[in-house]
């Protein structure tokens, strides 16, 4: 039954209050918890290689939780997600070297301004949807770069913007070791906003136009306002994460913005799941983590006489690339309600262990 | 209650789809508190009737008053907000939602909540309100005995128990007219029975006035205040139960299609 959710025998909620809660058992919250805490000693237990993932991951996440507002809970579409994460990275370091107002404090403020700018090239949503809507996007995407590469005042033009570090308390954050923890503690804060929102009001009005836009309205729901506040708060996300990307580099180009990384995006919530919070950031992992562990592969073969050929290197450059691809399109059809899911079942088959078939 | 004048009012409405037309000058009001039922031959315009009433239509010509206030143009989700539910002919549940969650839509237009205090939960009192919201779910959930299935994927029930939770999402409107598009269409005897019963309650005990398109003529006989008729898009009866079952335009119309040739013989000979 795979409609009812999954707990325990003998879990009975006796207030409304705990049947509430975004973690369904005590023992999945403690396991939370346990799981933030093991993921803060990171820095103290591996070296610098593996900090340096796990704080790209979590700008990744951000900004790809806002993705999949957009497009898993709302049933929208955007093609130029990385151009609202380049313009959060560009507002937070114009923000921050034109007014002087801290980094931690540009970051949101970068966020809000990145909002705005998604529900301008939102508006189109309130018309058309599907493929026509793609299209709008796409157009973002474009118009959005090329006002990166001209707008000198706002990106440095082919320059590039300088991002100063993140200032905690008069103490400046320049190494990995302490802007890991910056980012730990957005990577939390955001997701729980995220989970907060999809459990309230609007959260299920997103969701509401997606599975049933007529019946959405009939029950009350103003359908133009929400398609277009879900363009906001995509774009706010994807501003918070790229401003995180930005002052972490510390140096902020136009180059990175373009629609490979908008696809990736996609990849990364398509393969985590559409319309799951949790499925976002695993699906950011799998993203992040494929090419390191291709990488990895590639260095193990090289051992070989005949791996260590050019022709077998340079190739297995290609197939690097070209693995993701491959992987969205793996999950699109072998597992289209992506990780999240699957970790549904793996936990469903653990609870009824030995019982289950 | 009746000397406040009727809280829906079609005046002259007209709808029409290309060559087609599904509505043809159509007038009828209702009272606060009644149970008006529409009945007639499929394609006889019954739900494109509905449809102007919450607002998927906008007929071609005439005016649909609620309330005393001309609502033509408005919008569904404005029509839902002064107070009209409905529920739907084919399903159209939210169906990935859990069956509580399609139902707290229902409270949408009543909550405060937004997309800034929402996400900060237990500080900007989103918690406290949506759990207030809540428990008003749960009494509905209660009344339409699917307390067993609150948590289950809407998608995933049986044609009968996704009936009654839409039913149970549009009650949590609390609307004060509520329209019902063949509420007991495929179900079993005892579904009916229970969904009648819930249909009365609403009507009696919840105050709400109801406007149902039925096609089980003995339901819509006991249960209802009044019953109009359509016929290709026309008003050919309106009246009391027992007056229309007399209309000769009706049995001819539409009873004759459906009772058995002798029986009708009888009744008109
Ligand atoms: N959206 C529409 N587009 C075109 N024709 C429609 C539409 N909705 C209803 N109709 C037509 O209007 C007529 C009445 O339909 P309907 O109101 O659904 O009838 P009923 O509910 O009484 O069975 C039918 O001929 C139907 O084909
Ligand atoms: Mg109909």
């Amino acid at each position: 039954m795979a409609g009812f959710s999954m707990r325990p025998c003998g879990d009975f909620r006796t207030t409304y209050r705990q049947d509430t809660r975004i973690f369904d058992t005590t023992v999945v919250r403690n396991a939370a918890v346990l799981g933030v805490i093991a993921v803060a000693l990171i820095p103290f237990v591996l070296d610098g290689y593996y900090v340096n993932l796990f704080i790209q991951i979590s700008y990744f996440a951000i900004a790809a939780l806002g993705l999949n507002i957009l497009v898993g809970f709302t049933g929208q579409i955007s093609l130029g997600h990385a151009a609202f994460f380049g313009f959060g990275a560009f507002a937070s370091a114009w923000i921050n070297n034109t007014t002087g107002i801290p980094v931690l404090l540009s970051i949101p403020l970068a966020g809000l301004m990145t909002a705005a700018v998604g529900l301008l090239f939102g508006l189109p949503a309130a018309r058309i949807k599907g493929l026509y809507l793609a299209i709008a996007t796409l157009a973002a995407q474009f118009i959005l770069e090329d006002f990166f590469a001209r707008a000198e005042w706002f990106t440095g033009g082919s320059y590039g913007a300088a991002a100063n570090p993140i200032n905690v308390f008069g103490y400046e954050i320049y190494d990995d070791f302490s802007f890991f923890y910056v980012c730990l503690f957005f990577l939390v804060v955001m997701y729980l906003l995220g989970t907060n929102l999809m459990r309230t009001r609007d959260g299920r009005a997103f969701v509401a136009v997606r599975d049933h836009y007529l019946s959405a309205e009939i029950m009350g729901i103003n359908l133009t306002k929400y398609r277009l506040m879900s363009f906001a708060v995509s774009s706010f996300y994807a501003g918070v994460g790229g401003a995180m990307y930005g002052h972490y580099l510390g140096f902020v180009s136009a180059e990175g913005f373009t629609i490979l990384l908008s696809i990736q995006f996609l990849g990364m919530i398509i393969i985590g799941g559409l319309g799951s919070v949790k499925g976002t950031l695993m699906g950011t992992v799998f993203m992040v983590l494929l090419p390191e562990v291709m990488e990895s592969g590639v260095s193990a073969l090289s051992v070989f006489d005949w791996a260590s050929s050019t022709d077998v290197t340079d190739g297995l450059a290609y197939i690097k690339e070209m693995a993701i691809g491959l992987a969205i399109i793996l999950f699109l059809i072998f597992e289209p309600d992506g990780l999240a899911h699957r970790w549904q079942q793996i936990r469903a088959y653990w609870k009824l262990y030995p019982f289950s078939y | 209650m009746t000397s406040q004048g009727p809280i829906l009012q079609i005046s002259d409405v007209s709808l029409v789809f290309g060559g087609v037309r599904a509505l043809s000058d159509v007038s009828f009001s209702v009272q606060p508190g009644e149970l008006f039922s529409i009945i007639g031959p499929n394609g006889a315009g019954k739900t494109s009737m509905l449809n102007c009433v919450s607002g998927r239509y906008t007929p071609t010509s005439g005016t649909v008053s609620f309330k005393g206030q001309d609502v033509t143009g408005l919008k569904p989700n404005d029509r839902a907000e002064l107070g009209i539910g409905r529920t739907f002919q084919n399903l159209a549940l939210f169906g990935h939602m859990n069956v509580l969650d399609n139902i707290m839509v229902g409270r949408h237009h009543l909550l405060k909540n937004n997309v800034f205090n929402g996400p900060l939960y237990w500080f900007g009192g989103a918690q406290k309100e949506e759990l207030e919201h809540r428990r008003f779910c749960e009494d509905v959930i209660d009344f339409l005995e699917i307390s067993h299935i609150r948590k289950a994927t809407a998608g995933t029930l049986s044609y009968g128990l996704r009936k009654r939770v839409e039913l149970a999402r549009a009650v949590a409107l609390r609307p004060d007219l509520i329209l019902l598009d063949e509420p007991m269409a495929g179900m079993n005897l005892e579904e009916k029975e229970d969904m009648a019963r819930f249909i009365i309650d609403l009507n009696e005990e919840w105050g709400m006035t109801v406007v149902m398109i039925e096609h089980d003529m003995g339901v819509v006989m006991d249960i209802s205040n009044r019953v109009m008729v359509l016929d290709f898009g026309r008003k050919i009866a309106e009246g009391l139960p027992d007056e229309v079952m007399a209309n000769k335009h009706v049995k001819k119309a539409y009873l004759g299609e459906e009772d058995d040739d002798t029986d009708d013989d009888e009744q008109v000979a």
